[in-house]
């Protein structure tokens, strides 16, 4: 008989005030005896909705039931033949409109917490230690992926596991993309984004950091070198600003800036050299997982107040419901129906407070989303000393325009097939390259198709 | 892992290092830079490609060791292995053909940089005028090689040192005072020294290039950090950069923005101390 409690069980998490002050992972972990009481709550259907909604399309219900038996390492097996990435996965995917947004559990109560129970497995497997890896013989094709984030961690770890020598190049020096520079060490802990891709390149994968594609090498010369196919998964690069006066004030950064100098430059360690604004106020401009991180951040290092300026209701934000729930958990003030209309600086040029009108919502937009329409003579200063802009990012220019015959949109998003090939033959793309900025997951489930694009190409040559 | 195979000493706090990176080497460009990151815990920190040797497969940075991670750089030797170098970034300078003469000025280490600058326009058959300005005497450097790849070396110093007293405006202004028409200058140093040589050039109208240095994270147009107001327009310096026309760049705000974080190494320095 399943465990029939509508709630999930309870993830253990740092209390609140304490997190506030720390970079430690906010949810600690399911322990085995919580996972498997988890498990037990899933109903086993027969149609399995969940694979459905899983854009990786994980055998949901199969781990699931080796949990319930306790049988860790299968469940594990089973993820793995799927996604590349599990522990990543079990913590940053927005479940909620996935797999879980389909569970039949949900329909009465809470879906069973598919992402909780992912997480666990892959966490008890890599504590664990000696993930045995089946490394498979070579099948004498060599496939270049660039960017070392979600969408081409996952093609490289597919097309590795088909026999094909990928080499995967990476800008920055480390591999991880936005997985180390975006996503903060208290949501995803860095050491375990390392651990997920040690495996892959235990699985073969070559990956060389400092390499940015478009400039050291271009598209065309890694085809002379000899790869036969060419995955993109270069990311949405450029931070958007809002353009309005005083926005290159000292103290008025992008929440790109702002997270990488935590992040993968550990600004945060008083032992590394970054440099990070120690802020009093901060506002943070939008209402993505992003802006949630960055306002995160900032409380953590130290800002005594910090808003989230948003100029729609909490109804339309973007960012995932939990992040919302964790960001008020921990202070952070929401002003929302809130834009910023200026920034004022002090004689040093530094920020010292924003205006902000109020908006009101009107008819739904080409977004689907209520319009936000300014509401006159209700401007007011709001104090702070910082702003970061995490108004969205676009796609990376550089290889567009280093490679011939590389189409955009005018959004400058890589143009692709229904097999994720661009308009330049072997050549694919996948990710916020192709899609403007959107999830970790979805990047993923791109680079996956890609895999099996660039698979099928190559064995059809 | 990329070795050192060559340092010199340039002045008391100006290195000039020899760095094997084969396949920056192939591509890189005057007017493009590098990122480098010495250790582990340090910054990721621009440097303008000083020169480079595609035989050899080495590229030449030359640096000021002023903060914490320039320090940490200068302290390694031939031999050892700077942790990280990205680059060719940015964008080549662009001359236009056509160009027949042209003045090249630097300011201190910013000398560095403006050396590839006339070795490039040289060697095209350019005739190039080269204006290197220090504080004094004791900070000079690369003489020789200016001297090597122009027509005329003017050297300046703020106190009458060495060479001709007074600053490099004072001593562009008496080449176009005595009458050589310039089709284009370039100015490479503290944004100061830029800003003066561009309001100089502007009331000449001359067309002038400077080559900012604004704070940089990734240099690929990620982080946003460097961006710059040229012609009232945001530009990236690490993309769309570092070269911008002179007469276009707000460098008062340049001077803000790379304030944003010298209270910060200012107690950093104050620790080491």
């Amino acid at each position: 008989m399943a465990n029939m409690s509508p709630k999930k069980v309870k993830m253990p998490e740092q209390d609140p005030f304490v997190r506030a002050g720390n970079f430690k992972e906010v949810a600690t972990g399911y322990t085995k005896e919580m996972a498997m009481e988890e498990a037990e709550r899933c109903l086993n259907c027969k149609h399995r909705p969940c694979v459905a909604g899983c854009p990786v399309a994980v055998r949901i219900p199969e781990f699931i039931e080796q949990v319930k038996a306790g049988n860790f390492e299968e469940a594990y097996d089973i993820i793995t033949s799927t996604n590349s990435l599990p522990a990543v996965c079990g913590r940053v995917c927005p479940q909620e409109v996935q797999c879980e947004g389909v569970c039949v559990r949900g329909i009465k109560g809470e879906p069973v917490g598919i992402g909780r129970l992912e997480r666990f497995v892959a966490d008890y497997m890599m504590e664990k230690g000696n993930i045995k890896i089946e490394k498979v013989e070579s099948n004498g094709h060599k496939v270049a992926v660039i960017g070392a984030g979600p969408a081409g961690l996952t093609c490289a770890g597919d097309l590795a596991r088909l026999g094909y020598k990928v080499t995967v190049f990476e800008a920055f020096h480390v591999a991880g993309g936005v997985l180390m520079y975006g996503i903060p060490e208290f949501r995803l802990p860095k050491a375990i984004v390392q651990k997920e891709i040690q495996i892959l390149k235990d699985l073969g994968v070559e990956i060389k950091t400092n390499m940015v594609i478009g400039k050291i090498l271009s598209v065309d010369e890694l085809m002379e070198m000899g790869y036969e196919a060419i995955f993109i998964g270069s990311g949405a690069g450029l931070p958007r600003f809002m353009g309005i006066e005083g926005e290159n004030l000292v103290g008025v950064l992008s929440a790109n800036e702002y997270l990488t100098r935590i992040n993968i430059m550990k600004g945060y360690l008083e032992d590394y050299d970054t440099p990070v604004l120690k802020s009093k106020a901060v506002a943070v401009v939008g209402g993505g997982n992003v802006a949630m991180d960055a306002a995160r951040s900032a409380k953590r290092m130290g800002a005594e107040k910090v808003y989230i300026v948003y100029r729609r209701t909490e109804d339309e934000m973007p960012a995932r419901k939990e992040e919302v729930h964790h960001a008020k958990e921990e202070g952070i003030e929401f002003l929302m129906l809130t834009n910023p209309v200026r920034i004022m600086g002090d004689e040093d040029g530094r920020v010292r407070a924003i205006t902000c009108t109020r908006m009101k919502l009107g008819e739904p937009d080409e977004s689907g989303r209520p319009k936000p329409i300014k509401v006159e003579g209700a401007d007011y200063d709001l104090e702070v000393d910082t702003v970061i802009m995490a108004i969205g990012t676009s796609p990376n220019p550089l290889i567009r325009t280093t490679t011939e015959g590389l189409e955009a949109n005018n959004r400058g998003c890589l143009i692709v097939d229904e097999n994720m090939m661009t308009t330049k033959q072997g050549v694919y793309a996948g990710g916020d390259a192709v899609t403007g900025a959107a999830t970790v997951i979805l990047a993923m489930g791109a680079g996956k198709k890609a895999a099996k694009a660039i698979d099928n190409f190559i064995q059809r040559k | 892992m990329f070795r050192i195979v060559k340092k010199r000493k340039l002045n008391k706090l100006v290195f000039l290092m020899e760095v094997e990176a084969p396949l920056i080497a192939k591509k890189a460009l005057a007017g493009q830079f590098i990122i480098f990151r010495a250790d582990e815990r340090g910054e990721r920190i621009p440097l303008t490609i000083a020169d480079y040797n595609r035989e050899n497969g080495t590229i030449t940075i030359i640096f000021q060791a002023v903060g914490k991670s320039t320090q940490a750089l200068s302290m390694l030797n031939e031999g050892d292995y700077i942790l990280d170098v990205v680059g060719p970034l940015g964008v080549p300078t662009h001359i236009d053909e056509g160009v027949k003469r042209a003045c090249i000025i630097g300011g201190g280490v910013g000398c560095a940089i403006a050396y590839p600058q006339a070795k490039a326009l040289f060697n095209k058959g350019v005739i190039v005028d080269v204006i290197a300005g220090f504080r004094n005497k004791d900070i000079v450097i690369l003489e020789d090689e200016f001297k090597a790849v122009c027509n005329e070396l003017v050297i300046t110093t703020d106190d009458g040192s060495y060479g001709k007293k007074g600053f490099v405006t004072d001593a562009l202004k008496e080449f176009v005072d005595s009458g050589r028409k310039y089709d284009v200058v370039i100015a490479i140093g503290p944004v100061p020294m830029m800003k003066f040589v561009s309001k100089l050039t502007r009331e000449y109208n001359i067309k002038t290039i400077v080559s900012l240095n604004p704070i940089m994270i990734d240099g690929t147009g990620m982080c946003g950090g460097c961006r710059v107001t040229v012609g009232g327009k945001v530009c990236y310096a690490c993309v769309d950069g570092p070269d911008f026309d002179g007469h276009e760049v707000d460098f008062d705000e340049l001077m803000l923005r790379n304030r944003t974080y010298k209270r910060y190494e200012d107690s950093c320095k104050l620790m080491q101390d």
